[in-house]
């Protein structure tokens, strides 16, 4: 028999049950989640796509040849992997058996927002999140800090792979200069938060630690394989930097590890991430008490972020209230192809519905990644354009019996209310919209 | 390096990916003003020293450096305003205005936030408090609620998310593009009686339901499977911007609307006649034309506020770019504003004067140009400006004189 718990589970913290999830999962709903939070294996779906390096390195013999030719192959192949990349990771979560793990990676993944509005990193968007997001989840905050701040495509998103020390031999040979934009988003959006008590200064204290830090050129085969990760000794800022009252006199690449690890252990970091995830999978508001379990356990294992993953779990608030949050559109669109028992669509498709409803991935609007409230997502235009999509996808996808099937899907808290109207419906493909758009489904 | 074509045609690369078609939902009924008021809102800190550029202060160039626009008279060179100041070449098709007198120019503006965060500011610029997160509605909804108490949905936020400056108690509707095909009245009948339980999806609904009833009648028949990404951010400019003229010039349609734009934040090669920032100033020049033809003879009833959340360092940065900063300008348009004038105390660019010694001083806070159009043109009541819509800023007084008479 399916609970209330095991809905929470699949739904909250997955990505929605396929159907016979809800019970499977109900013996033991935390159990199911516990079990979830160990490897960080690849999914297959996401196997046979390639690193980020030479899909970088590529992007840059582009973009230093004939424009014309650039701008066809950012438009061609370059797109073409982003469709790719976004398609599989999609169709990876829909297949999951382990959903809680892949939201996880779209939770952190989106609190280390990537762009593509900055072309150069469309074709290796999606390398970036499996590079440097998927395999440090249970790691250390501090590890993920430093693998993604190191990863070439958040250092040209952020415009530091450019930025180097105005008293380097470089910075007073070139016209370039330092660049305070990737420093400026991880004090403000990645660790301490706006108002975790930084100063103007100390952002210019990580920016001249990480100066120096960049991408390897095709050109430049002695530094390095092109595209990847390379550290330019002639940009570094030479000198002792200050950041947060701490002085960091050592020069080169390890300094500024140094102080993203001293940042990433910070007490405002540690409130600034319990908050995010609490609000996140808890509630959109959620309660201090919440907000406080996670803060604590941050501080006490020094940001080990498998044991803040387990104490999410056991936050009752979590448990209490089925049903307070709002779907996004990335929810929404996974959850009923998992509910539709999809095990493949064309790449296409599943782009095409990211794009419609508004959550293409690695399109977020500004660094700040997308918004967890329901605020945010819930206007009366994209209500109905979920809904028109959602009646669409009934239409695609019949199932044998509607009735049974919500029950697999949404019983544990289905409504009278949408059980009549699903069981009046006027044909089995609208029962599947109406269940889609019940106030059940559009909710977590 | 980009070129200025390459990277127009990356926006296109990236809209496409994000493909958002057009069409229109609205609510329709008495609305109790003929006034109009558009704001357009520039995310990401928009570089008001590029925009009007201070060519006759004697700091500008060695300031500005690589990023100083060329003279009036000279190639590509600024369109010269007042012999002080000019607009960006990209804008040019803003001179008319000024020169007709419907277009004024409010520069060394500011909001009360001094620290350098997009998403605070924008908060502060949009909730009208000094706070970021003091209120959970904006200002213009609040001014929506004194003007116009009831239930008649008098704003429109165009555009997939409604902003936080157009969000509370006081009822508005949306406009964005459309694809997929109507579900049909039955359909919606059977979801509003699912969504009684359910406070928040009946009341989204039923805003939609009463934009669907309306599209029709004001757009006609929405173009199936239009597509912005067909033209790219320019066609996005183009196509909002216009639905939302003609949306605001129906009779019983809305009477204030927001736009909102992104990809003002110019950290990184910038460039000057040519290059991203360029583009972006030639799009959003299209877009306000579009916006005039859309309003027609309405165009005498309304003002137009383009507001940016700040502005951007004077001095260049190591990347050809410039970082955040305070000051910025605003443009003020329409035919119901007193225009050809700047409306600026200006505090100049001698690095004595600058904020922090980086940033163009602000010296005009925006809710005084705010509180002068809310009382001047749109009829608020002083007392509920002061009380609901800019609690807390009295020490700002309205600008007088924005307005015709």
């Amino acid at each position: 028999m399916a609970t209330e718990q095991a809905y929470v589970a699949a739904t909250r913290f997955g990505y929605g049950p396929r159907p016979g999830d809800l019970v499977m999962i109900a013996s033991d709903p935390k159990g199911w989640l516990r079990d979830q939070v160990e490897n960080t294996d690849l999914p297959t779906e996401l196997r046979n796509l390639g690193p980020s390096a030479p899909l970088l390195a590529e992007t840059q013999r582009q973009q230093q040849g004939a424009p014309q030719a650039y701008v066809k192959y950012l438009k061609g192949e370059a797109r073409d992997v982003l469709g790719r990349e976004v398609g599989r990771r999609t169709m990876a979560a829909i297949r999951s058996g382990t959903p809680f793990r892949e939201r996880l990676v779209h939770f952190w993944s989106n609190h280390f927002t990537i762009s593509v509005k900055r072309p150069q990193i469309i074709a290796a968007a999606g390398a970036f999140e499996r590079e440097a997001i998927r395999p440090n989840i249970f790691g250390t905050f501090a590890d993920l800090l430093v693998a993604v701040t190191q990863h070439p495509v958040m250092l040209m998103y952020l415009d530091n792979q450019f930025s180097f020390g105005p008293n380097s031999p470089a910075g007073r040979q070139r016209d370039f200069g330092l660049n305070d934009n990737l420093a400026r988003e991880i004090l403000e959006l990645h660790t301490l938060g706006v108002d975790g008590g930084y100063t103007q200064d100390d952002v210019i204290g990580l920016a001249k630690l990480l100066t120096g830090w960049g991408v390897a050129r095709p050109q430049d085969r002695s530094s390095g394989t092109p595209g990847a990760f390379v550290f330019r000794a002639v940009g570094h800022e030479p000198g002792t930097k200050t950041l947060l009252t701490k002085t960091y006199r050592q020069n080169g690449v390890r300094s500024g590890e140094e102080a993203l690890r001293d940042v990433a252990r910070h007490p405002a970091t540690a409130r600034f991430v319990a908050t995010k995830l609490a609000t996140h999978f808890v509630a959109d508001e959620p309660s201090a008490a919440s907000i406080s379990r996670l803060e604590k356990v941050f501080k006490d294992t020094g940001g080990d972020l498998r044991a803040l993953t387990l104490a999410l779990i056991d936050i009752p608030e979590t448990w209490d209230a089925p049903l307070s949050k709002f779907k996004t559109p990335n929810d929404l669109i996974i959850s009923s192809l998992r509910a539709l028992n999809v095990n493949e669509l064309a790449d296409q498709r599943i782009i095409g519905a990211l794009g419609l409803l508004n959550q293409f991935p690695f399109t977020a609007p500004s660094p700040a990644g997308w918004s967890d409230k329901t605020a945010d997502w819930m206007t009366p235009e994209a209500l109905m354009t979920r809904i028109e999509w959602l009646r669409a996808l009934g239409n695609v996808s019949p199932v044998p019996n509607p009735v049974d099937w919500a029950e697999s899907i949404v019983g544990p808290v289905l409504s009278d209310e949408t059980r009549t109207t699903v069981a009046q419906a006027q044909s089995r493909t609208e029962a599947v919209a109406l269940v889609f758009s019940s106030p059940e489904f559009q909710r977590k | 390096m980009l070129t200025r074509r390459q990277t127009l045609q990356h926006l296109t690369v990236a809209t496409a990916l994000m493909a958002s078609p057009a069409g229109i939902r609205m609510a329709f009924g008495a609305v109790p003003t003929d006034k109009r008021l558009v704001v357009v809102l520039l995310r990401g800190g928009m570089d008001g020293l590029a925009a009007i550029a201070p060519y006759g202060e004697t700091s500008y160039r060695r300031t500005r450096g690589e990023l100083a626009l060329p003279r009036p008279g000279e190639p590509g060179g600024l369109v010269d305003l007042d012999g002080q100041f000019g607009l960006h070449p990209a804008l040019a098709s803003l001179e008319p205005l000024y020169r007709s007198g419907d277009l004024a120019v409010a520069h060394a503006v500011g909001i009360p936030y001094r620290n350098r965060s997009h998403f605070d500011a924008q908060n502060v610029l949009e909730n009208g408090t000094h706070l970021p997160h003091s209120t959970v509605d904006g200002w213009l909804n609040r001014a929506i609620g004194a003007m116009a108490p009831g239930d008649v949905p008098v704003g429109l936020a165009v555009g997939a998310n409604v902003p936080l400056i157009m969000r509370g108690d006081a009822r508005y509707t949306t406009y964005a593009p459309q694809v997929l095909p109507d579900v049909g009245t039955d359909f919606i009948t059977r979801l509003e009686r699912m969504y009684r339980q359910d406070p928040i999806l009946t009341k989204t609904l039923a805003d939609a339901v009463q934009a669907q009833a309306m599209k029709d009648d004001v757009l006609g028949q929405p173009r199936k499977g239009s597509r912005r990404d067909q033209g790219g951010a320019q066609a996005y400019f183009r196509e909002s911007f216009g639905a939302a003229g003609k949306l605001l010039a129906d009779r019983n349609g809305p009477r204030v609307a927001v736009l909102d734009t992104d990809g003002w934040d110019t950290h990184a090669f910038q460039g000057t006649t040519g290059g991203p920032l360029a583009t972006q100033f030639e799009n959003l020049a299209t877009g306000l034309t579009q916006l005039r033809k859309g309003l027609g003879a309405a165009w005498q009833e309304s003002v137009v506020a383009v507001l940016s959340e700040f502005g951007r360092t004077v001095a260049i940065n190591g990347t050809k770019g410039t970082d955040h900063g305070t000051g910025s300008v605003a443009l003020i348009l329409g035919g119901a504003i007193k225009g050809g004038q700047m409306a600026t105390t200006w505090p100049g660019l001698d690095p004595r004067h600058l904020f922090e010694g980086r940033d163009l001083a602000p010296a005009t806070d925006i809710r005084a140009l705010l509180k002068g159009i809310l009382r001047d043109h749109m009829a608020v009541p002083e007392g509920d400006i002061e009380d609901r819509v800019f609690p807390d800023s009295r020490y700002v007084a309205g600008l007088p004189g924005l307005i015709r008479t």
